[in-house]
């Protein structure tokens, strides 16, 4: 009992942190229509800036406090990620209003490579270490109740509450903000909300800022868990079964799909990998999103497609 | 001037129905395929047939069948390369596990293989639609990865799933120097093309093109979904499973299941979508773009002379890739194809427009 809820709980932190991805690609798709696919690289050159400046600022100004400088390198990424949303809107997207879904999937496609590609040239590509002062050392829970008690990662739980206060900011926002209800507008109807006169091409520079501060929170995240390196950007690769799982329009969805995903990703390598070799995380996720959309073709909690002719 | 069809009548129900109804179709075609079977072997270099037309003949023939899927059906697709791994250890399988199997017939069973896998991950095509499709054929993606690298079985009990072939020989003919190699590929990708081309403007076809259109529509107008996706699916994975097999046995030559991973799935949507969706022509198209942008990347600041280290310069390739595929995309969102039928549009005008 205390190992499978040992692994229950690591399912449900590391489901979590691929909701924080996964979140970046419903507010993109949700405001643009756009099937967003340089989130991955969008988190690995995030995760670079931050990690250089974090370095780069104290070597050329000679700060001492680490927050200070963590902190000064957190807003210089920030504004980086702007300046790429804005580039993307103006150099990429605004050109292909109108253009299929595959076509613009495609095209993020390319933006990714772009990314990886500029990200490495500038930043450098080697392994770099994020330290922002996370607790290491595990934590036992429930010692009284199971011998030995259930190992948690107090780096996990940290990630897990910024991530939840992350999902909290970001539904007020939504929710209770001028702009929020003007992404919402987008998001319900391009045409429409046109031609109420909200501006189509600002609204999807907030909305790629807001996936870049999600993916500069997620790559600080993972970034620290595991070191910004470049398979940081396979990551978007596993919040992928997560979109589709929690529906592409929703952010509760993301959240829900994540921890689906996470906790049977965690639990099946346990219970069911054994058996077949191991390893068969890479493909569980998928195979169980695909499961599952068989039954609901629009995932948990998206719309329901609804067909015309 | 001489590209147009005026004065070719069309006499009996078989010159109409004909593949190329233009006569100057049918005579640049053949002088191409005449030139691709005859002069090349002789002219092209050692170098140029395995950087070049050896990946550029069989990526083609890929891209074609993915064409099939997501051109003329309208399913999205990443998980080619996952078609293309089944494809290639089937046909391993095929030739080392049974004595005396025929290269060729291993191969087309590598592609048998290759539908069955593709059918079984296309049956959600059925309920899944769009986006969300495109992402759950990932799974069959992953699991090929997985599969081969894990189950020793698949790979005749190899380490890590990387299996070689030796020699090649078909009709008692040895496939061994570049140039053999590049006209079995070649014979391989013609004979599939001119399928593949008669198969679209068929029955099936048109059926594959409204399904694509609108399934709804189709399916009140009594095509039956199931069948025309299935058998799209099939089609499309039977190409791309030889495609892989060709790829493991003739241009690899030993191979590992990274060979077949997702970027080669990204590679052969990149290659359909720069060529033009829908469009035969355009597979051949995309395959010789993304071939050679590459090679040129490469080689360009080696010859300007601005020699970069490799590190650089492989991060500097990712780059203008990436932005070469985005100009591209907003250039011509139509791919390379429809350039293509425009400047034959024009020239059936030259030298006197409107």
């Amino acid at each position: 009992m205390g190992a499978f809820l040992e692994t229950l709980i690591g399912g449900l932190m590391t489901g979590m942190l691929y909701s924080l991805v996964a979140l970046g690609f419903v507010l993109i798709f949700k405001a643009s229509g756009v099937f967003n696919f340089a989130q991955g690289a969008m988190v690995l050159f995030a995760a670079l800036a931050m990690a250089r400046f974090a370095t780069w600022i104290p070597k050329f100004t000679g700060l001492e406090s680490k927050l200070l400088a963590n902190l000064l390198a957190f807003i210089v990424a920030l504004l980086v990620m702007i300046l790429v949303a804005w580039l993307v809107e103006r150099l990429v997207l605004g050109k292909l209003v109108n253009q299929e879904g595959i076509t613009l999937l495609m095209a993020t496609l390319g933006i990714s490579y772009f990314m990886d590609g500029f990200g490495q040239t500038v930043f450098g590509s080697d392994i770099y270490k994020l330290d922002i002062g996370m607790p290491k050392e595990p934590m036992f829970l429930l010692d009284k109740m199971f011998q030995g008690g259930i190992l948690v990662n107090q780096e996990d739980l940290v990630a897990t509450v910024i991530a939840a206060a992350l999902v909290a900011l970001l539904s007020a926002f939504f929710q209770y903000t001028g702009t929020g209800r003007a992404l919402r507008a987008v998001a319900d109807d391009h045409q429409a909300a046109q031609s109420i006169g909200i501006p189509l091409n600002r609204i999807w520079v907030i909305v790629w800022s807001v996936a870049g501060f999600v993916a500069l929170v997620a790559g600080i995240i993972w970034g620290s868990k595991l070191g910004v390196q470049f398979s940081l950007s396979l990551v978007a690769l596993k919040a992928l079964p997560v979109v589709i799982l929690g529906g592409l329009t929703s952010v509760p969805g993301a959240i829900i799909g994540g921890l689906i995903i996470g906790v049977g990703e965690k639990l099946s390598e346990v219970y069911i990998g054994p058996r077949f070799g191991g390893g068969i995380e890479i493909w569980f996720a998928y195979v169980l999103a695909l499961i599952f959309l068989l039954v609901r073709p629009q995932g948990l909690f998206g719309e329901k497609i609804i067909d015309r002719v | 001037m001489f590209y147009r069809e005026n004065g070719q009548f069309k006499t009996h129900y078989s010159a109409d129905q004909q593949i190329f109804p233009i006569r100057q179709d049918r005579v640049v075609i053949l002088a191409l395929l005449a030139f691709a079977f005859v002069v090349v072997p002789f002219v092209a270099s050692e170098y140029v047939f395995r950087a070049l037309l050896i990946p550029f003949l069989i990526l083609s023939l890929a891209a074609l069948g993915l064409n099939i899927l997501v051109g003329y059906c309208g399913q999205i697709s990443l998980g080619t390369g996952g078609f293309m791994a089944v494809g290639a250890y089937a046909a391993y399988n095929f030739l080392v596990r049974i004595d005396g199997m025929p290269l060729i017939v291993a191969i087309l069973l590598g592609g048998v293989c290759a539908t069955v896998f593709g059918v079984l991950f296309g049956v959600p095509s059925l309920r899944i639609k769009g986006l969300y499709l495109a992402v759950a054929t990932l799974a069959a993606q992953f699991f090929a990865d997985w599969a081969f690298l894990r189950i020793k079985w698949l790979t005749n009990n190899s380490s890590s799933g990387s299996v070689g072939v030796g020699e090649l020989s078909a009709f008692g003919w040895t496939i061994d120097s570049p140039a053999e190699r590049y006209l079995f590929c070649l014979g391989f990708v013609a004979v599939f093309a001119l399928l593949a081309k008669n198969l679209v403007r068929s029955h099936i076809g048109r059926e594959w093109m409204a399904i694509r259109d609108m399934d709804v529509a189709a399916a009140v107008i009594g095509i039956r979904p199931v069948y025309a996706k299935l058998t799209a699916f099939a089609v499309s994975s039977f190409i791309v499973g030889v495609a892989g097999a060709l790829w493991g046995f003739v241009y690899l030559g030993a191979w590992e299941p990274a060979a077949f991973n997702i970027d080669r799935s990204f590679q052969l949507l990149f290659m359909v979508i720069i060529g033009g969706l829908g469009s035969i022509m355009g597979s051949f198209f995309g395959a010789a773009f993304i071939v050679i942008i590459p090679i040129l990347l490469d080689n360009v600041p080696m010859m300007i002379g601005v020699p970069l280290d490799t590190a650089l310069a492989s991060h500097m390739t990712f780059m203008i890739f990436g932005a070469l595929i985005v100009f591209f995309l907003i250039a011509e969102p139509h791919g390379l194809a429809r350039l293509w039928s425009v400047g034959k549009e024009k020239l059936r005008l030259w030298p006197f427009p409107h």
